[in-house]
């Protein structure tokens, strides 16, 4: 029998593109009636107003020279000159592990990788690197590319190898970072006191992040806890670290932790301190962004896992959290970048964070009124990473969505 | 044959889930309580070894001794603790409020042109999101106040602005009214008009119910508390008397002078949270699918009515929670005031207090106490809005 609607083989024509010539473009988007070609023209004289007393001031007035002078201070605080090979030697094994847990994770070559690569490259350009900075540049792209080789050559996709790769890299990192014991020598101790810059900044949002998390989806587990005593313990520490500003928390942690520990008991290092506050005060918002995710999950999914006979920790990790946390994932880099931003608030209990050693350039007399400049690159540095961040989760929302389709 | 009672069996208590439960509420709870115990019998015997004191607010009724840079009510050093950690609070509360206000403003105008059909409006929108979004609030405000406040000419060579707006090292005085006798006669006035308004209100709103036809609610709201307010005005002999600051030797005299840190926080505030607020209203905007527009337009209403009934109510449900929250971030930010010198409740309590008496826990709990009270409030009212406005399906 043949079906009496004739299947048509031929494949359908994709719809038409659009094409504007520019005049057409500007006519849709900025004449297109009366109105918006008022607003077109105020907008334009606003930018005009704003953008020429600006670019007057960056290319005539400021005084730039601030920047490349103090600029090792503003990377790296005050940690000791002699031993900044060692820091070198974190970005290499950063840029190996990165690359190797990046090829571990997928084969394909994405764009991002490419960006990552050019990294190392474009800041070679920077005019004021002397020869010694653009060499170790260059075996930090090294490192990555050995690194993304050696994840190539492994047979098959493992992820997992890569996550334990940057797991171990940050235990690794710190102990490179502190030092030894003594006071001289290759090794020599470098106190967290001396820790600052660029350096700081990152350190407090790395550690506060990767620790926090945790902490957080184990706080929304247990506010969604079906046990009443868990459940109120969870909710009470919730609601009081977000009912309280986080410049408290962290008065709190400098002012009176010394307090609640018992006598004798050795003093806690201050930026052990500020990232303690730090942390504590995300887990809470973690928790919070997670719950939503957690509540954004039909009932059928918990279901089904019981009528497979999941116990409740498998049927988490393995039905639930992957897919409430997939559901967040925007809001919770929205939270992470939260967190880098809120790591400035060191400064004010006297940590030389990007901040911090702002202020610091700015006492000094020879720098004096150079507020503008100091403030406007230490803003671009805290801008670029946090927008790579919102970036790199607006790419992975795009990939997850077209997965889900 | 083998029988299996399922039923009957228990299984071993280390997989009963209800002894499990409670075990594990146990541990919890006792780690918990635990905790806390130690951490408060340690910081008792702290207390008493090293200060020889024992935790008491007492201190909070003894001469403050130090002066506060501004104040909403009069407060002198000869005053108490107490009424300097007051005069904190009412300062915390009207940098919050104004700031709230204009970050409102601000925000849905940038909001509103990120959706605007103009690219060049929609994309200056973008950037200016995309920066105030992702630089630090405490970078923002120390600049604003390092780098353009404290940078404004001394009083002589002050910038003048129509109104006239002096603004000078000494902060920026604009013209103000000042109240004469009749004002607080003029206040219950307002009161009187405020009520007014909330019945004539409620009364068409019954009236709409009925005939089915909703005249505009706000509008009439508005109209009788203006009309109250207006008759008010020229009944009384004049409530208000306006002065406008003018130059006088080395200072500015008349209006009202606000501080340039003050002016540094709440600028700081309005700039980085507007650019939140404004993604939250894009979103909610967003959220009202285009086929609810044009069921509006299929049913005939106008333009003005789809947004108002359709769209706004719609929008609305979206934007208020995450705004609620935005709000109360800006009340807890101004928190920072302490890196530009503005005397807020942390700045007077969590430093000044702190420093002269030593009294960690009680300044702490008493800071705490009070942002943590204003935050559950929020919570509350915000619950109960939720709970009205929730869509109610099924």
């Amino acid at each position: 029998m043949t079906s009496a609607v004739q299947t048509a083989t031929r494949k359908a024509l994709p719809p038409p593109t659009e094409r504007y010539t520019i005049l057409g473009w500007l006519q849709k988007n900025l004449f297109d009636g009366w109105f918006n070609s008022g607003l077109t023209i105020v907008a334009l004289g606003l930018l005009y107003a704003l953008l020429r007393p600006l670019l007057n001031w960056a290319v005539n007035t400021a005084r730039w020279e601030v920047i490349p002078a103090n600029f090792n201070l503003i990377l790296r605080g005050q940690y000791t000159a002699e031993q900044v090979w060692r820091l070198w030697l974190a970005l290499y094994l950063l840029a190996f592990v990165v690359g190797f847990a990046w090829a571990a994770n997928t084969k394909i070559i994405q764009g991002e990788l490419i960006v990552l690569f050019a990294v190392p490259l474009l800041l070679m350009l920077v005019p004021f690197f002397d020869g010694g900075i653009r060499i170790n540049l260059l075996i930090v792209e090294a490192a990555g590319l050995v690194g993304y080789v050696v994840g190539r050559v492994l047979p098959q996709r493992q992820s997992r190898l890569g996550v334990y790769a940057l797991l171990i890299y940050a235990v690794v990192l710190l102990f490179i970072l502190r030092g030894g014991s003594g006071d001289t020598g290759a090794w020599a101790a470098v106190p967290t006191n001396l820790w600052g810059g660029l350096l700081l900044s990152l350190l407090l949002a790395v550690f506060g992040i990767a620790i926090s998390f945790p902490l957080g989806v184990l706080l929304a587990l247990g506010r969604q806890s079906k046990l009443p005593a868990i459940r109120m313990v969870s909710v009470l520490y919730i609601e009081f670290i977000r009912g309280v500003p986080l410049i408290s928390l962290l008065f709190m942690a400098q002012v009176m932790l010394q307090l609640f520990l018992p006598d004798g008991f050795p003093t806690i290092d201050r930026a052990l301190r500020a990232l303690a506050a730090v942390t504590l005060f995300s887990a809470a918002y973690t928790a919070e962004n997670v719950r939503g995710g957690l509540q954004s999950i039909p009932r059928g999914q918990y279901e089904a896992a019981d009528a497979l006979g999941l116990s409740t920790f498998h049927s988490m990790t393995f039905i639930i959290l992957p897919q409430a946390l997939r559901a967040v994932i925007p809001v919770l880099v929205g939270q992470f970048i939260g967190l880098f931003k809120d790591t400035s608030l060191v400064a004010l209990v006297g940590l030389f964070d990007l901040l911090g050693v702002a202020r610091t350039v700015l006492g000094n007399p020879n720098w004096l009124g150079t507020h503008q400049e100091v403030y406007a690159f230490i803003g671009l540095l805290y801008w670029i990473f946090s927008y790579m961040m919102s970036y790199t989760s607006r790419r992975i929302e795009a990939r997850l969505a077209v997965a889900n389709r | 044959m083998q029988q299996i009672a399922a039923s009957q069996a228990r299984p071993p208590f280390y997989r009963d889930e209800r002894v499990l439960g409670v075990i594990s509420q146990i541990v919890v709870v006792g780690i918990a309580v635990g905790l806390l115990s130690y951490f408060y019998s340690n910081m008792v015997s702290a207390l008493r070894n090293q200060l020889g004191v024992a935790i008491n607010y007492g201190f909070l009724r003894s001469t403050a001794g130090f002066d506060i840079g501004e104040s909403l009510i009069a407060y002198t050093r000869s005053d108490t603790y107490l009424r300097a950690l007051i005069v904190g609070l009412l300062n915390t509360l009207q940098v919050a409020i104004l700031g709230i206000f204009f970050a409102t403003l601000w925000g849905t105008l940038i909001g509103i042109m990120r959706l605007s059909t103009n690219f060049l409006v929609s994309r200056i929108a973008a950037v200016y999101i995309d920066i105030f979004r992702n630089i630090p609030l405490l970078l923002l405000l120390i600049f604003w106040a390092q780098a353009v406040f404290f940078k404004l000419p001394r009083v002589q060579e002050a910038l003048i602005l129509p109104g006239p707006t002096f603004l000078s090292n000494r902060g920026i005085a604009i013209p103000w009214g000042v109240p004469t006798d009749s004002w607080p006669t003029y206040r219950l006035i307002l009161l009187v008009g405020l009520i007014l308004a909330f019945v004539v209100a409620r009364l068409l709103q019954e009236q709409g119910k009925r005939t089915g036809r909703m005249p505009l609610l706000t509008l009439w709201f508005v109209v009788t508390f203006v009309v109250v307010g207006v008759i008010g005005w020229f009944v009384l002999p004049q409530p208000l008397t306006l002065t406008t600051p003018e130059l006088v030797g080395f200072n500015t005299q008349g209006g009202r002078v606000f501080s340039q840190q003050f002016l540094a926080l709440l600028t700081g505030l309005i700039v980085y949270t507007a650019s939140f607020i404004a993604e939250t209203v894009r979103a909610g905007i967003q959220s009202v699918t285009k086929g609810q527009r044009e069921a509006a337009t299929a049913l005939g209403l106008t333009g003005f009515q789809t947004l108002r009934l359709i769209i706004f109510p719609q929008a609305l449900r979206v934007i208020v929670p995450p705004l609620t929250s935005q709000y109360l971030n800006l009340t807890k930010n101004s928190s920072l005031a302490i890196a530009v010198g503005y005397p807020d409740l942390f700045a007077v309590a969590g430093n000044t207090i702190l420093n002269q008496t030593g009294r960690a826990i009680e300044v702490f709990s008493l800071v705490m106490g009070i942002y943590l009270f204003f935050s559950l409030t929020t919570s509350l009212f915000m619950n109960i809005y939720n709970q009205r406005i929730r869509l109610i399906e099924r």
